[in-house]
């Protein structure tokens, strides 16, 4: 509640109301206390009330149980992460107030479970203690064991009350909830809602009400990062898809196994993740672009189809839901270190396209341009998310769904005579007919994973092979021409430029508007764009006088994280440099700042 | 950021002429069917199963778009090169899911996976068991020739014991895998077994297995001249062995029957082993779709897609 402005007395007289203009909110509990359910409350109560929101979870990895967290950050004006610390920690276990009270701001409040958790002397004077018998209070108000179910919207109760939120609202989204199920469900829910909503919070003085959000004319949508990707495919035209589950992907696939048979399309659960690209590009070869997609290990077992995709000209998409590695790593952590293999990985010269989205929003758009892109290139796009924006929650402006939704469907046409790799084609780059096709000469094309002549028969020429491999690469060079130059964030001269791509983007720009609030001359420059590489960045780079590239990848041998040295190969510029963490953690806006200054300061002031 | 840089790319590749009928098309002959010249080795058995293919599409009249010819990696599976018709050389082992892709997106067209025992036994072993189980529509034709022949002679999953190879100098140690017991455990719904010493049996069970609505399975035996010859002269009459059918009382519905006689020594028995009807994964798939697009009738995909994203708000 870091702007908190205005004290005034609230009508009651002994507790004191103050607006702030953004709150953050971490529930701390076990997985399956539901505590997801609460964050989602209220992710979608501020979509509802046009305000901004960003949410941030971990959950174990566990089968059932173990330590979880949500954490929420509503907003009037632009949210842009999940926030470095909270201002209320909701506590349900020891273990949980004990693990989470360095996660509160100094002076924050604490609502602790009064049944489970035993508070510390020592940090009553720090943090503002509420100790509330959320387990108890919970039974009496909905009766029976019921083994803690309940207490989650017990707690959202409270914590409606605690900021003034709109009762009638979320009792509208309980019930949304609760549809389908016995009446006596979304009663039960609605009671324990009421008994946290009115419990006395003894020793708040506080309570808290959001200043009004701008007023949008445009309806709002909530929903997560994969929800997103998955809807955006659905958009594109894509209408076929498969498979094999891995944490944090299998969300996508089932959301595509659930919808695209509405229409007219499937997904398919396949034996193995080979299997499943296989698939895929089978689909693609008959006709549309098909998606598969994977995380971890998954995306490892994948890359000798790609390979095949990219020799074949094949276009495909593949999502890759990057989570810690190598090998079974951190599967429920975040990590940027599937950088290098969506770029690079597999054997042999296979250049592709990879693109990252910076957010959940951006899940959708990105989305629908890998469609385009692999279409319009035909080409395997790679679409580089991660477990962050994957599970996370955010409330953006309602696409235009008429105008977006593509209508890709194969075109079969006869055609006169057809050569998918023709040398003499504009930027070298191929179209295939699918099958089906009729091709009045007679003369068939196959596509082949060996190298090949214009018609897709194999070739030992040692000219074919340079002539197709220049096809290859070229036609991605035609793809980098077109692409977009990114604008930098702040002005495009000062001391530091802070690179990064995908997820990161929000806790970048919040760190430079925070180092400029405090007179350092720090930009931000945001790579959706990742391979191809859009023309003239170095344009961008001549302006600082150091250029930081913040990844969640680890350094490495030779000191800087994985896109640090594509560009720092790319542009041969040695004032490129990695900013790295690899903890499974999103960076804090604070964590950004300090490795950015002790840079600095180790280089010096002087050349860079 | 919500603006799409690239949007959606107007079509396409060729230049589109009018539409042809078909009415008057005649059916192709094999000079049409044929492409490259294969390069198998002089006396492979892969050339008779070729020859066999051209002439199923001549008998039954199919044009070339409307066939697909999917392999993975072997000598075998360079057989799309010498179809003229729709093909993909895909990679080692893959063959069946990528023709799964094709299969399930596409109900107008005939696929046709051409494979041999190492890419499809071995590499390509799960494919084979998920596929059959899964019942997705299409015809695999496996050549074995037991032995790995693209590499030049090294054991292969249906080498007998004591085949010397350049893996196994001493002879073959491991079981070999049984590819009618295994088609049929696994669930295959067509298993049939020939040899391509004899045409005719082979057309009969290629008619056959494109006839079936299902997954469809082949093992036809096909001799490596280079490092295996002599394999299979025991089913060859004429170099003194038998060639005996399925005795016409076999009930192809029963699967104990069925692995009995896939139990025979070699050369065993020919003929369709195994045949049932079961619904297809095609058909499953277009049940989904059905029952999901009858809830949604009338429905413009962006007016399905809103609705999706009205109970997201």
């Amino acid at each position: 509640m870091s702007e908190s402005v205005v004290a005034t007395q609230s009508s009651g007289g002994h507790s004191k109301v103050s607006r702030v203009s953004e709150a953050v909110i971490r529930i701390a509990g076990n997985s399956q206390d539901g505590i997801q359910a609460i964050g989602g409350f209220l992710a979608r109560l501020a979509g509802r009330s046009e305000q901004e929101v960003m949410t941030f979870m971990t959950i174990p990895s566990t089968i059932s149980g173990g330590p979880s967290i949500f954490q929420v950050r509503i907003g009037s004006g632009e949210v842009l992460s999940a926030g470095d610390e909270a201002d209320v920690l909701l506590a349900f276990y020891q273990h949980s107030y004990e693990g989470h009270l360095s996660s509160l701001r100094k002076g924050g409040i604490v609502l602790y479970d009064s049944d489970h958790v035993q508070p510390k002397p020592e940090w009553q004077g720090e943090y503002r203690h509420v100790g509330v018998p959320i387990s108890s209070r919970t039974v009496e108000a909905i009766g029976g064991t019921a083994k803690d179910k309940g207490k989650n919207i017990f707690a959202l109760g409270l914590v409606a009350k605690m900021f003034d939120l709109n009762v009638g609202k979320l009792e509208k989204l309980v019930s949304e909830r609760f549809t389908g199920k016995d009446t006596s469900i979304t009663q039960n829910a609605l009671n324990a809602f009421h008994a946290g909503y009115s419990f006395q919070l003894d020793g708040l003085i506080e309570t808290f009400r959001f200043v009004e959000s701008q007023k949008r004319n445009n309806t709002q949508v909530v929903m997560n990062g994969n929800e997103a990707i998955g809807f955006g495919l659905i958009a594109a035209g894509v209408r076929f898809g498969a498979g094999y589950p891995i944490t944090p992907w299998s969300d996508i696939m089932e959301l595509l196994r659930r919808e695209l048979p509405k229409y007219g399309g499937s997904f398919i659960q396949c034996e193995d993740e080979i299997a499943s690209i296989s698939m895929a590009i089978g689909a693609s070869y008959a006709g549309g672009v098909a998606v598969t997609g994977s995380s971890g290990p998954g995306i490892s077992l994948k890359t000798e189809a790609l390979g095949w995709a990219i020799m074949a000209e094949m276009p495909l998409v593949v999502i890759d839901v990057q989570r810690g590695g190598p090998s079974t790593g951190m599967p429920t952590n975040v990590e940027q270190s599937d950088f290098n293999i969506a770029c690079f990985g597999g054997h042999g010269d296979a250049p592709r396209v990879v693109v990252a989205p910076a957010n959940v929003e951006d899940c959708f758009y990105t989305a629908i341009e890998a469609v385009n892109i692999a279409r319009k290139y035909s080409t395997p796009v790679i679409l580089l998310t991660d477990q962050a924006i994957a599970t996370r929650i955010e409330a953006f402006e309602q696409p235009d769904l008429q105008r977006l939704t593509q209508n890709i469907a194969p075109d079969f046409a006869p055609v006169a005579d057809h050569k998918p790799y023709d040398l003499a084609a504009p930027d070298g780059v191929t179209h295939h007919v699918p099958p089906g096709t009729r091709i009045a000469s007679g003369v068939y094309p196959i596509v082949t994973g060996l190298e090949h002549d214009e018609l897709g028969h194999p070739t030992g020429s040692p000219k074919m092979h340079q002539a197709m491999t220049d096809k290859r690469r070229k036609k991605l060079q035609a793809l980098g021409r077109e692409l977009p130059l990114p604008k930098v964030f702040g002005p495009s001269e000062g001391q530091v430029l802070l690179v990064g791509w995908g997820s990161t983007q929000g806790p970048i720009r919040e760190a430079v508007e925070k180092a400029r609030s405090q007179g350092e001359a720090m930009s931000a420059l945001h790579l959706k764009y990742l391979n191809p590489l859009p023309e003239g960045l170095e344009n961008i780079f001549a302006g600082f006088r150091h250029v930081f590239v913040v990844e969640m990848n680890d350094g490495g041998l030779y000191g800087h994280g994985q896109m640090a040295m594509l560009l720092r190969g790319r542009y041969c510029d040695p004032k490129i440099r990695g900013i790295n963490k690899v903890d499974g953690l999103t960076w804090k806006v604070r964590e950004i700042l300090e490795a950015t200054r002790a840079a600095v300061a180790k280089l010096g002031n002087g050349k860079a | 950021m919500n603006t799409i840089h690239f949007q959606m790319p107007t079509r396409l590749s060729g230049s589109p002429i009018a539409p042809l009928a078909d009415a008057d098309r005649k059916p192709l002959t094999k000079k049409e069917i044929a492409a490259d010249h294969p390069t198998w080795c002089p006396g492979c058995g892969d050339f008779s199963v070729l020859a066999l293919y051209f002439k199923l599409i001549e008998r039954r009249k199919i044009f070339h778009e409307k066939v697909t010819t999917i392999a993975g990696i072997g000598c075998s599976s360079r057989f799309p090169y010498f179809v003229q018709a729709h093909g993909a050389h895909f990679i080692h082992g893959r063959a069946l899911p990528f023709a799964s892709g094709v299969s399930l997106s596409r109900p107008d067209l005939h696929v046709f996976a051409f494979s041999g025992d190492g890419d499809a036994f071995s590499i390509g072993g799960n494919h084979f068991n998920h596929t059959a189980r899964k019942n997705i529509k299409m015809t695999l034709v496996v050549m074995d020739n037991w032995v790995y022949g693209l590499t030049k002679k090294q054991t292969s999953p249906t080498s007998p014991l004591g085949f010397k190879s350049k893996t196994d100098t001493w002879g073959a140690v491991d079981q070999p895998i049984n590819p009618m017991k295994q088609a049929i455990s696994a669930g295959a719904t067509f298993v049939a077994r020939t040899t391509h010493t004899n045409p005719n049996h082979v057309l009969q069970m290629m008619e056959a297995a494109m006839d079936h609505d299902g997954f469809s399975f082949i093992e036809c035996l096909s001799e490596c001249v280079e490092f295996y010859e002599g394999a299979f002269d025991a089913s060859n009459p004429r170099k003194g062995g038998k060639f005996d059918l399925i005795p016409p009382t076999h009930d192809v519905t029963d699967e104990m029957a069925a692995y009995k006689l896939a139990d025979e020594a070699f050369p065993g028995k020919f003929g369709i082993f195994y045949q049932v009807k079961r619904p297809t994964k095609n058909a499953r798939e277009a049940q989904i779709q059905q029952a999901a697009q009858e809830k949604v009738q009338g429905q413009a995909p962006w007016q399905i897609l809103q609705k999706s994203f009205e109970r997201m708000r």
